[in-house]
């Protein structure tokens, strides 16, 4: 952003220039003191949204997508990042007292809660402290302070991996991640608390996102991670549909949802699907076979190669499908995904090469 | 190029392609929808199987003008034989109908998506696990759907209880008066001596977690098969006492019995 802001200034300094033989010394002085005043209010008028998971690949696409509109803080439990000098950004343990002090220093109009660390970082015990209580003090705090417009950010994982899921799930169907596995504990139990505030805080205005597979440039994730590498392990046997969403649909669904403020849960979902073993091929990831039955030989055989890109507790995920339907985020929103499979899988091949 | 589009190029008669290609499925850019069918290698078996149709099983149909050309329809008939193979016979049957060919799916039992290869194969020809759910999304989409009501009961009896209907489950028929959707009994018949099943090992279908496990040859026999289609049953959408469902479930299974007993008595023989 500092780039692009760079050759405004200069044309309007040389805009400046050019009508600055026509005033008088204290009309400029008076026209800057003006621009200035005018400046500040346009600053006073926007909004202020807090961002978590500032660090995030996502958050940074969604920063971008609002710091013309609104004043933003953006926040990170696990590092600090910049982002630009009117951004300010803050590395802090969202459990911790000093969190409140962001909430009485700032006047927040709204939250964005990116800030999940994902199932493959961490231990369990630390994510389950970020991502529950961490959000629960979140939440609490958006309560205390007024807020009326909260976003949060689960994944289609709460969901549950099983042979007997049908397919294009709704927002209704029950959460059986936690069942399957105890490592998607966190994902469910984040899910229920935001449930809780959002019926019983109605003012809050709690929209939950529940997105399919979010990748592209800068995503972090398990599956982008895979669909980055030139070998991907894939269990002999399965090849269950998928769904992907480019980082920049997602960003631009986080900002719609803000924008909106419309309470409740969505599915966010492409329509559009494609085997997993597919996908790799279109990637140009060679496919590494590993035995699939019985159950207990794969997640043995990821254990012993500790292989960190394709977790043991996420393996049913690579096995039976777990299809999302968005519609009803879709109606509700207007939203229309742009990027199709192929142009996201087009971003990994190249990258490759 | 990929394997699965050489295959396409090589093995799909130009005639079989174009008259696939008028059958309007919704699928995504990559040719597949939400349950996993996968247009390329729908194209791929129909080509393969057509030999095994024609000339191994030398299939034989009557009143397939019967299932409508479009909108949603239930084609529930009698399940047999150990392997998906009378659901796969009634799919082709359908997709190489001269007028109005459909693409038929197949509800499959829930165990097959815990099969490697056999689970994914089966979804990307058009199988869907068998979940209410989806059937009544693929009856809003207005698909065709077999349906075998009588699950692993029918298609793993042994062969001394041959064409002797087991329990239909009720589900179909709620489905067909929620979604306002015509019935098509189908009596199949020759898949029975297929795969003749003597009995099934049930501890070691229990070890393997799997519904059953035949004593049976390893040959799949090429028995004449015959597809009796019967003409629509509507119900209307009522509240009623399940007893009330159960009526209306026993009236398709005595068309369905009907439908066997003109197949059985039409044929010389099982290879005949």
């Amino acid at each position: 952003m500092s780039t692009e802001s760079q050759p405004k200034s200069a044309e309007t300094k040389a805009e400046e220039n050019k009508k600055a033989p026509k005033k008088s010394s204290t009309s400029i002085i008076r026209s800057t003191i003006n621009k200035r005043v005018t400046d500040r209010r346009k600053m006073l008028k926007k909004k202020t949204v807090l961002i978590t998971g500032a660090a995030g690949s996502l958050a940074q696409q969604v920063i971008n997508r609002l710091r013309d509109t609104h004043n933003i803080i953006a926040v990170d439990f696990r590092k600090l990042t910049y982002h630009s000098d009117d951004i300010p950004s803050y590395k802090i343990d969202f459990t911790k007292r000093g969190f409140e002090d962001l909430f009485k220093h700032y006047d927040f109009d709204s939250v964005i809660h990116l800030g999940r660390i994902t199932s493959s970082e961490e231990t369990r015990m630390r994510r389950y402290n970020a991502n529950v209580l961490g959000t629960q003090k979140l939440l609490d705090l958006s309560h205390k302070y007024g807020i009326g417009n909260v976003i949060v950010m689960s994944t289609y994982h709460v969901y549950g991996s099983s042979p007997y899921n049908p397919a294009l799930i709704e927002e209704t169907a029950p959460l059986k991640a936690a069942e399957l596995t105890m490592d998607l504990v966190d994902s469910v139990e984040l899910e229920n608390l935001a449930n809780i505030y959002l019926w019983r805080y109605p003012d809050l205005n709690i929209t939950i996102l529940r997105p399919c597979n979010i990748v592209g440039p800068g995503v972090r994730n398990t599956i982008s991670s895979l669909l980055s590498s030139k070998f991907a392990p894939v269990l002999m046997g399965f090849s269950p549909i998928m769904q992907f969403i480019h980082i920049d649909d997602m960003a631009d669904a986080v900002s719609l949802a803000h924008k909106e403020c419309r309470r409740g849960v969505y599915n966010v979902a492409t329509s559009d699907w494609v085997a997993y073993q597919e996908s790799l091929e279109y990637c140009g990831c060679t496919a590494i076979p590993i035995p699939s039955i019985p159950p207990i030989l794969p997640r043995t055989i990821i254990g012993l190669l500790n292989l960190k890109m394709f977790p043991s507790y996420l393996v049913n995920y690579f096995k039976y499908p777990v299809v999302i339907n968005g519609e009803s985020f879709n109606k509700t929103f207007g939203f229309k995904p742009k990027r199709p499979l192929k142009e996201i899988f087009r971003y990994y091949r190249e990258a490759k090469e | 190029m990929s394997l699965k589009s050489f295959l396409k190029d090589t093995i799909v008669p130009k005639e079989l392609d174009e008259q696939l290609n008028k059958i309007n499925k919704p699928v995504g850019t990559l040719g597949y929808d939400p349950w996993g069918f996968n247009t390329d290698t729908n194209k791929i078996v129909l080509a393969l199987f057509s030999g095994i149709y024609n000339k191994y099983f030398r299939v034989e149909t009557t009143g397939i003008e019967h299932v409508p050309d479009t909108g949603p329809v239930l084609i529930v008939g009698n399940h047999s034989g150990q392997l998906p193979i009378d659901g796969t016979l009634i799919a082709y049957a359908l997709a190489s109908r001269k007028k109005s060919p459909r693409l038929p799916r197949a509800m499959i039992e829930r165990f097959f998506p815990t099969v490697p290869f056999l689970g994914n194969f089966l979804n990307q020809i058009g199988a869907v696990l068998g979940d209410p759910l989806n059937c009544a999304r693929m009856l809003e989409n207005g698909e065709a759907i077999v349906v075998f009501p009588e699950g692993i009961r029918g298609s793993g009896k042994l062969y001394k209880d041959r064409y002797q209907l087991q329990r239909f489950g009720n589900g179909f028929v709620h489905l067909a008066m929620k979604h306002n959707t015509p019935i098509i009994p189908v009596g199949v018949v020759g898949c029975e001596e297929t795969i003749p099943a003597l009995a099934n090992i049930k501890p070691l279908a229990k070890l393997l977690n799997v519904p059953y496990v035949p004593i049976a040859l390893p040959i799949i026999f090429p028995a004449k098969v015959r597809l009796n289609f019967g003409k629509p049953i509507y119900f209307k959408n009522e509240d009623l006492t399940e007893e009330q469902v159960t009526r209306r479930v026993e009236k398709v299974k005595s068309a369905i019995n009907d439908l066997i007993s003109k197949g059985l008595n039409e044929r010389q023989g099982i290879f005949e």
